[in-house]
């Protein structure tokens, strides 16, 4: 179970508005969360507490297929994605990467920015504390379930050719 | 027996080792073809070493292409460079491309005969797509995937439904692939073809050129299309002829095959398109879908920067200047493109407008080097995507249209369609 504050978002944030391009050439993963999401709200970075929620509408993280988009999120210490949808190589690459996605449209609809949400990574049951209603998020594909708990495509591929 | 498939079920079923798969399903295939450039190429080779890697699976089928910050646009960039090439020479890659014989992938890879039909391809990048152009299961992918790839020579794919998509009627003077691409995209919307695969039908096919296909396949992402294949005609056997690095076979969808929907697009009576900021399928003619200012034009990327478009776009330019406001950057996507350009004398045509012409690579289409946005600023380009912030500062305005649109609105500053140029 992980809590935090809701920052709200709108429909097809794309991969560029996550991390611009003019960032890519950049190594260190703490240079990206620095400026993650910086062009649509500056404050974001800075003010984002450990565990903190993005709630986002359609088709979260279109575009461009650049994994730093999910790193940069999970690297700034968002604790989940919440959105209506995903696009598709965003929601690979998170869970390629162990970071928490839900699809859940009706949280993304009626959750508020500011509000404070608790969420059962496992279950996928998502509460909002200030307006007192909860939400059910889709479940995810078993076998996506199970890279998770294997620690990550990396991890799961590591263990497949050494052993451990 | 087993169940008639679509072009993409056929790809995956080959590759997964099984008679047939069913939409939905989870399997975990061979790759044929794996790219990576210079965004994509460092968390791969990360990867591939945290993942315990010490060979890659096939050294004939990793290829790394430094584009998007080539020529290396500061030292960040250069040491990126570097340690692509290092790793290419220490796995033996046979396919690296930096300096004067790299260009735009997605433009490259095609023409140096890489990539092709009934292959199973990924890329660290979301235009890998383009290579459905030749009949191939194309798509892009995340440094992670490339690095278990690269490692296992597999990957997993949850078998996608396939849109059926039906072209017709004939193009019109100034009307070409990016228009067809961007009228796919209006009628899709940005999620109609999410986690789906496209699949081109109909009598207008055989009529598109190689680079239409191309230019075609390579838009249909902002869709959310994982894959968008073209069939394997006798245009295709062409344009492979003396290119092709491998043996190939032909696939073709089994005539019973299961569509989840069938789009038709009737091309006749379409005008010259642009797609208005911020988003791609907000698409209207060209002579009214935007009066404002243009600064700048850029003519080039893996969307329309191939021969064809270059040579639409010289005969807009030809004998007229470009407008005093307007920085017109013409960059052709390979190193063959540019040479080709220089001896049809296209590159005298830009030079001579006032227009640029740059270094084989992506330019400043993502945004990050070669000709970025300031705020308030519009542009007109043969790219992508126009989401805000894409090209520069978030508080510019990016218009995609095809070569005749974007060379008319070089020369008019503002966004215009090239009959209001050319009689």
């Amino acid at each position: 179970m992980i809590s935090g504050r809701a920052w709200v978002f709108g429909d097809h944030i794309s991969s560029d508005a996550i991390v611009p391009a003019r960032y890519l050439n950049q190594r260190n993963p703490r240079s990206w969360a620095g400026v993650v999401l910086a062009d649509l709200r500056p404050e974001f970075a800075e003010q984002l507490g450990f565990g903190d929620f993005i709630v986002a509408g359609r088709n979260f993280g279109c575009g461009s297929s650049r994994e730093q988009a999910p790193m940069a999120i999970k690297t700034a210490g968002v604790g989940a994605v919440i959105a209506h949808s995903f696009s598709r190589m965003f929601y690979r690459n998170a869970f390629n990467l162990g970071l928490p996605v839900f699809a859940c449209p009706e949280a993304a609809s009626l959750v508020h920015d500011g509000d404070r949400l608790r969420l059962d990574l496992f279950s996928g049951a998502i509460q909002d504390l200030d307006q007192e209603s909860s939400f059910q998020a889709e479940a995810v594909d078993p076998y996506l379930a199970e890279m998770v708990s294997a620690g990550g495509l990396i991890k799961k591929v590591r263990k497949q050719i050494t052993g451990h | 027996m087993s169940q008639p498939q679509t072009m993409s079920q056929k790809i995956l079923s080959s590759r997964a080792g099984l008679p047939s798969v069913e939409p939905g399903a989870i399997v975990e295939a061979a790759v044929d073809m794996v790219l990576a450039n210079d965004v994509s190429a460092p968390m791969m080779i990360r990867g591939f070493k945290e993942a315990g890697g010490e060979r890659v699976f096939d050294p004939a089928r990793v290829v790394l292409v430094a584009d998007h910050f080539t020529p290396n646009k500061d030292v960040a960039s250069a040491l990126i460079v570097n340690e692509m090439s290092e790793f290419a020479s220490s796995q033996r890659l046979e396919h690296r491309f930096e300096g004067g014989r790299s260009g735009v992938a997605h433009v490259l890879l095609a023409e140096q005969g890489l990539t092709l039909p009934g292959e199973l391809i990924i890329g660290g990048d979301s235009r890998a797509l383009t290579y459905g152009a030749l009949g191939a299961f194309a798509t892009g992918v995340g440094a992670t995937d490339l690095a278990a790839a690269l490692v296992t020579g597999r990957t997993w794919f949850k078998v996608p439904e396939t849109i059926r998509v039906q072209l017709s009627g004939e193009l019109g003077p100034w009307v070409g692939g990016m228009d067809i691409a961007l009228a796919l995209l209006n009628t899709l919307g940005p999620e109609g073809a999410h986690y789906q695969s496209l699949e081109f039908h109909g009598p207008l096919v055989e009529a598109l050129s190689m680079e239409a296909r191309q230019t075609i396949s390579n838009l249909m992402v902002e869709s959310g299309a994982k894959a968008a294949l073209f069939p394997v005609d006798q245009a295709t056997t062409d344009y492979l002829a003396g290119k092709a690095k491998r043996s190939w076979h032909s696939v073709a969808p089994d005539p019973e095959a299961a569509y989840s929907r069938t789009i038709e697009l009737d091309v006749s009576g379409l005008e010259p398109l642009a797609a208005r900021p911020h988003l791609p399928h907000d698409v209207a003619p060209a002579h009214s879908a935007g009066y404002e200012p243009v600064n700048q034009v850029f003519i080039g990327s893996c969307a329309a920067a191939r021969l064809e478009d270059l040579r639409v776009a010289a005969k807009v330019l030809e004998g007229r200047t470009v407008h005093p406001r307007v920085r017109l950057m013409v960059i052709p996507a390979t190193p063959a493109l540019a040479l080709a350009a220089l001896r049809e004398g296209l590159t005298e045509t830009f030079v001579a407008a006032g227009g640029m012409v740059g270094p084989p690579s992506c330019g400043p289409c993502a945004g990050g080097h070669l000709g970025v946005l300031a705020p308030g600023e519009v542009a007109v380009a043969t790219a992508n995507r126009n989401y805000r912030g894409r090209m520069g500062h978030p508080g510019s305005r990016i218009y995609l249209a095809g070569p005749a649109v974007a060379a008319a609105s070089a020369i008019l500053g503002r966004l215009a369609s090239p009959t209001e140029v050319v009689s």
